[in-house]
């Protein structure tokens, strides 16, 4: 068990990370995610009043539709990630991470609190099933999924435990993220690992694999003096909240962004390959041939999917291209890396064509 | 042959001036998944206390101080393709390396089985 935002949480449970982290590739892996904040923001216009804080288009956002967007300062530095539902026209839940929970209610409060109710859900915890077999697991215990997409939300009974779940992750698998009442989550748990095909997996393997599949984690890859564009999460402006959309900017930090995309990008995210099997990690510097600091690799360690190390990085973008090599420096030692693309491991999620769509 | 123990829970086998040296079972169960073995090279003098390895899992880095000093003999090379050697038989097939060493205190001051048994039992 490890201190976790406050929380004590397993890296591992005894099968090991290497274990749990396959497991979630082939089968499916079951996570506590339960620390995570679920704030509850509702009141006449919540949409249009929440796009002045966040750059996704949510007045267009279908009801029981997820979207990835960030939490941003007025330099358009990143304060948090999270995934925004909407459950109602005028009701939405933002999914946040642990470790900035406290921190968002208070800026949302701040900033939002004489135009909206805004408050953090209590009372319920978070169970994340990932991996392929995932959705015929929710089908064994009597839900059919199939035609529910990714980043799709719904209300389903799990062996008539009532359960709001989304289909979305963490891992680049398919895989489903259910909200239970604290009182049923480990009933739940328990009906989910009767399951053969379900594993526990803890932070080690939840680490490990979105690594692998490229996915930032708040606090290594973004903090709030790096912006989207630094941090390799510009696609979560929506196409309409940009320069060239049809309602640009208006949300805090968008002439800060807008101002930087009109100049030379100077940081840019990578995904990198060291040579040999020495693990980087966060924290390593990172050198160009003639020895000058270019970055630093924000997360690092090894790949069981694949079998070497692997890394992500923020370095100086003239050195960024596909296939370029520079130098970590481990141990007194220059170890080679590789620019490589990013996601490391394709991702496999589930999308559903429109014209089957519920 | 006698084995000893260290604090940072290394084993040490005595065969006349060759000491073989490893992690105990329990470091490799606090470390977890093994994934790299940084050995030290054959010949070269090491100090006791200066750094003899490195062993990287998926949670972390530990470093191996040696307990003794001396001169590097052979190094376990199964290691560079099995580095999980160390997690299945830490105390066996997962030996890091040997070094020849004449004088024999440092390793008689050392703790004996039974005294690493009490010591482990302390910690938990």
């Amino acid at each position: 068990m490890v201190p976790f935002a406050g929380y004590e949480m397993p890296v591992s449970y005894p099968s090991g990370i290497i274990r749990e982290h396959q497991h979630t590739r082939e089968h499916a892996g079951l996570f506590d995610v339960s620390h995570m904040g679920q704030i509850l923001i509702e009141g006449d216009h919540c949409a249009e009043i929440l796009e002045t804080i966040l750059p996704s288009d949510l007045i267009s956002l279908p009801l029981r539709k997820l979207r990835y967007s960030l939490l941003l300062n007025e330099q358009g530095g990143i304060l948090d990630d999270l995934i925004v539902l909407r459950t109602d026209p005028d009701r939405f839940i933002l999914v946040v991470n642990a470790g900035c929970k406290h921190q968002d209610l208070q800026h949302l409060k701040t900033t939002l609190g004489n135009q909206l109710n805004i408050s953090m859900v209590p009372g319920n915890s978070l169970l994340a099933l990932q991996g392929p077999e995932s959705a015929s697991v929710m089908q064994s215990l009597g839900q059919q999924v199939s035609d529910m997409g990714f980043m799709q939300n719904r209300d389903m009974n799990l062996a008539d435990i009532a359960c709001n779940v989304s289909r979305s992750g963490y891992t680049g698998e398919d895989g489903f993220e259910i909200s239970v009442e604290d009182r049923l989550a480990d009933p739940l748990a328990e009906i989910l690992l009767a399951d053969e095909r379900v594993m526990w997996a803890g932070l080690g393997a939840r680490d490990s694999l979105r690594m692998e599949a490229g996915l930032n984690l708040y606090g290594q890859e973004m903090n709030d003096s790096l912006t989207p564009l630094d941090a390799g999460v510009f696609w979560a402006i929506s196409k309409s909240r940009r320069p060239d959309g049809r309602q640009p900017g208006g949300f805090v930090g968008s002439e800060a962004i807008f101002d930087a995309l009109s100049r030379p990008q100077e940081k840019k995210l990578v995904g990198l390959v060291p040579e040999g099997r020495v693990p980087l990690r966060g924290g390593v510097e990172l050198l160009d041939q003639a020895d000058n600091p270019i970055g630093h690799v924000t997360s690092g360690g090894y790949s069981p999917s694949l079998s070497h190390p692997i890394c992500l990085a923020i370095i100086d973008s003239r050195h960024s291209a596909i296939g370029n090599t520079i130098y970590a420096s481990v141990r007194n030692r220059q170890i080679p890396t590789t620019v490589s693309t990013l996601p490391f491991v394709k991702h496999r999620y589930h999308r559903v064509p429109d014209n089957l769509k519920k | 042959m006698k084995t000893r123990y260290t604090e940072e829970h290394e084993w040490i086998t005595q065969n006349d001036d060759v000491f073989t040296i490893g992690i105990t079972d329990y470091a490799q169960e606090q470390l977890g998944d093994i994934v790299f073995v940084q050995l030290p090279e054959i010949d070269s003098e090491i100090n006791k206390d200066e750094e003899l390895s490195c062993i990287e899992s998926v949670k972390a880095a530990g470093e191996v101080q040696s307990p003794i000093s001396g001169i590097v003999l052979e190094v376990n090379n199964d290691l560079d393709g099995e580095p999980e050697l160390i997690n299945d038989s830490a105390e066996d097939l997962g030996w890091l390396c040997k070094i020849k060493c004449t004088d024999h205190s440092e390793f008689n001051s050392l703790m004996d089985a039974h005294q690493y048994q009490a010591f482990l039992r302390q910690l938990s």
